[in-house]
């Protein structure tokens, strides 16, 4: 479903990304771990298409699931060519590490511009308003998030677990392919941290893959992942399977670090 | 890059959508401006020889004044009075019994304008009825829903009709709240003045419908100088909205209103604005000079005056509707948007003027400037001597799109009361890159949510208006600021 070959990226003056190789397919759970700094946010913003990076080299294709079950490489689409709202209503979605608050606009009016730009898309009639209060209702008791954030403002006075939750609010209303989700878990409580895996889990399913950017090792007792990937000065420097989390944990980056040095 | 340039290209070629021309036979008088003039407006009006003598009165004194250029945070090169036409107006009989007679070009006019002179009921029945006084030019073509009014004894009908039909109540209000002497444009609309609305709300009655008045200004050449007088005596409520609109033209037309407003005791008006006047071209060429002055007074106890605006039109915008609170408990508000883009500016802002005791005013100013445009709010809070425990809150917000633009804030503090409270917020900001970014991740594409942050920005004022108006606000919010981000 994303396929990324030697992606180079950064600043002018400054490579962040120096060579990323990465495989999700559809259904898989990818943890990329890594120090601070080490341009895990970097990679989730250059996903999404913000115009800040600039890319040097490299490709990103994405092929999301055709809905007719055609085949799904007759919808790869360069994602390097497409602008962030395109690749969005695509299917891309990223729960952002700091989200961002816009005063004066509600929740529930953002998420409906949102879905109704993604209709449109799909060259679908803009959703009937009881279906789309149902639908919030719903969604909404996955992260259970209380009735009335969703009349407030966008994340504006929320507390930090409160936006973290609202992301993934928002990722189960649009129902993307591909879930980014930038350190969704830091700032969480034990208690918000398994409300916010249990609504990651309850949309997993075999069309959809996950990108979980971590810095513990914590979350992915709650979000189990096929791969994890250790994500150190721009580049991937180890990649395993789940028990690779496990020893991260226990040893820390250096071990690997040393390592990859030697 | 490439796509913000298409999206100024856009701004560039947007239109403003009110710009087209009528051609509607018109009476006009001749250029310039003179007693003979003021003369000949008073006789084509056929008035009463009380409202000549105030219209000479109003422009012997204007000629001792001299054009404000200094203070306010504009420009404008003088204006030459003598290339003005002072008095344009729809030729038509005098009665007109039913909309038949309106010429047909007008009617068509207002229809294009989405004004409805048809007097029939929403069918929607979420809408409220409004009733509308349309004025073009110089003139009031004509009101709506007048008989309907009338049985609650409420008076809602032209300036020039009610000089004749009621001469005691406009003898009694005109020129209380705003003197001629005021200012240079109040003593110029004095003089010659041409039509606008007048609505009275007698005594404990709660107006069942909107009241508008819709302006229009259509002749070449011509200034636009409407008076406007609302009074709610004892208890009475009444809403009103007015807008406004003129046609493309590469030269500036001048309008200068003067609106009165007057509560009595337990009586409240609240009175909403959408200005959209021509703001001339991307140059800064053509467009209307927007000299105007608002007042509303609080007379007795417990009354309460509610200004609120949205201000996206005009090539310059002077204007500060305020509000002197006389009575006891009386409650003054001004709710302000202002968008400037382009070459447009604007110095808007209120004056609140407590004197009687436990007085409330509240002030929220969102200006948004775009473009090479100026925007400034200026305010003055005074408290008099004797005034105890005034109160006012001000909120001052500034968002600046681009950085051509300036936004400047002057707020005037004037306090003679030790009791008085007196708060004073603001704050300047920008459409963050952060908020595009995540507006766009979510499918938003960078105009709509342009507009979304906007309309965020704006939602404490857009609140303040009635339901259709604030649709009609949000949509010409979106048109003035299209592609202004860059
Ligand atoms: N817009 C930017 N401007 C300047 N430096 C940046 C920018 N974005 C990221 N960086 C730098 O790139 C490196 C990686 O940052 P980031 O991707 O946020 O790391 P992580 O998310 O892994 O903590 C850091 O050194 C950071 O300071
Ligand atoms: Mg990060």
């Amino acid at each position: 479903m994303l396929s990324i070959k030697n992606l180079r990226a950064g600043i002018p003056g400054n490579e962040i990304l120096k060579g990323i190789n990465l495989e999700v397919k559809a259904g898989e759970v990818h943890a990329i771990m890594g120090p601070n700094g080490s341009g895990k946010s970097t990679l989730s913003s250059v996903l999404a298409g913000k115009e800040n990076y600039q890319v040097t080299e490299g490709e990103i294709w994405f092929s999301p699931p055709s809905p007719r079950g055609e085949g799904s490489g007759m919808r790869r689409k360069n994602l390097l060519e497409m602008s962030p709202e395109e690749r969005a209503r695509e299917g891309v979605f990223l729960a952002f590490q700091y989200p961002v608050e816009i005063p004066g606009v509600s929740n529930i009016n953002f998420l409906k511009t949102a879905i109704n730009e993604i209709r449109l898309h799909r060259k679908q009639p803009p959703m009937e308003t009881k279906d789309f209060l149902k639908l919030i209702k719903e969604k909404q008791a996955l992260v259970e998030l209380q009735g009335t954030l969703a009349n407030r403002s966008v994340n504006e006075g929320f507390s930090g677990g409160e936006k973290k939750r609202n992301e993934i609010f928002q990722m189960a209303v649009l129902e993307p392919t591909l879930c980014i989700l930038d350190e969704t878990d830091s700032g969480l409580d034990i208690d918000a941290l398994r409300i916010v895996a249990n609504g990651v889990n309850k949309l997993r399913s075999k069309d959809r893959a996950f990108v979980v950017i971590t810095h513990y090792q914590r979350l992915l007792d709650h979000i189990i992942p096929d791969f994890v990937h250790v994500l150190s000065n721009g580049k991937i420097i180890k990649s395993g399977g789940k028990e690779l989390a496990l020893e991260l944990e226990a040893k820390g980056y250096d071990w690997i670090k040393e390592k990859d040095q030697t | 890059m490439a796509e913000k340039n298409d999206i100024l290209e856009k701004q560039i070629s947007s239109d403003y959508k009110y710009g087209f021309t009528s051609d509607i036979d018109m009476d006009t008088a001749p250029m310039g401006l003179s007693e003979d003039i003021v003369r000949f407006i008073s006789k084509k009006k056929n008035e009463p020889e009380w409202m000549l003598e105030f219209r000479l009165k109003a422009y012997r004194h204007w000629l001792k004044m001299e054009e404000p250029h200094e203070w306010a945070h504009l420009e404008y090169p003088k204006i030459n009075y003598q290339n003005i036409i002072f008095y344009a107006a729809p030729k038509q009989k005098k009665e007109l019994a039913s909309l038949d007679e309106v010429d047909p070009e007008l009617l068509k006019t207002f229809e294009k304008l989405g004004i409805s002179l048809e007097e029939q009921k929403r069918l929607s029945g979420v809408q409220s009825t409004i009733a509308v006084d349309a004025v073009i030019d110089s003139v009031s073509v004509k009101t709506t829903f007048k008989e309907v009014l009338a049985e609650k004894g409420i008076i809602f009908c032209s300036f020039s009709e009610a000089v004749q039909e009621h001469p005691e109540l406009i003898k009694k209000y005109m020129g209380s709240v705003v003197p001629y002497s005021d200012n240079y444009f109040a003593a110029l609309n004095s003089a010659v003045f041409t039509d606008g609305s007048f609505c009275y709300i007698p005594k404990g009655v709660r107006c069942p419908m909107e009241l508008s008045t819709y302006f229009r200004i259509n002749t070449a050449g011509t200034g636009q100088f409407e008076r406007t007088l609302i009074v709610a005596d004892e208890g009475a409520y009444v809403s009103y909205l007015e807008g406004c609109t003129a046609p493309r033209r590469d030269e500036n037309q001048l309008h200068a209103a003067v609106v009165e407003i007057v509560a009595h005791k337990n009586g409240e008006v609240k009175y909403s604005t959408v200005q959209n006047w021509y703001p001339g071209d991307k140059n800064g060429k053509g467009g209307i000079y927007n000299f105007v002055t608002k007042r509303g007074i609080c007379r007795e106890e417990n009354s309460k005056i509610s200004w609120t605006q949205v201000e996206t039109g005009s090539a310059i915008t002077w204007k500060y509707p305020s509000v002197i609170l006389k009575g006891d408990n009386s409650v003054g508000e001004f709710y302000s948007v202002a968008v400037t883009n382009n070459h447009q500016q604007a110095d808007t802002g209120t004056k609140m003027l407590h004197i009687g005791k436990n007085t409330r005013s509240t002030i929220v100013s969102k200006g948004i400037s775009a473009g090479c445009s100026n925007n400034a709010y200026r305010g003055l809070v005074r408290v008099a001597k004797g005034a105890k425990n005034a109160r006012n809150f001000s909120q001052c917000d500034s968002l600046l799109m681009g950085d051509k633009c300036g936004a400047h804030t002057f707020p005037y503090i004037e306090i003679k009361d030790k009791t008085a409270v007196v708060e004073h917020e603001a704050t300047t900001s920008k459409i963050g890159e952060d908020q595009l970014f995540y507006c766009q991740q979510r499918g938003i594409d960078k105009e709509k949510a342009i507009g979304l942050i906007v309309n965020g920005y704006c939602r404490e004022v857009f609140n303040q208006l009635p339901m259709e108006f604030a649709v009609e606000a949000q949509k010409l919010l979106a048109v003035s600021l299209e592609g202004s981000v860059g």
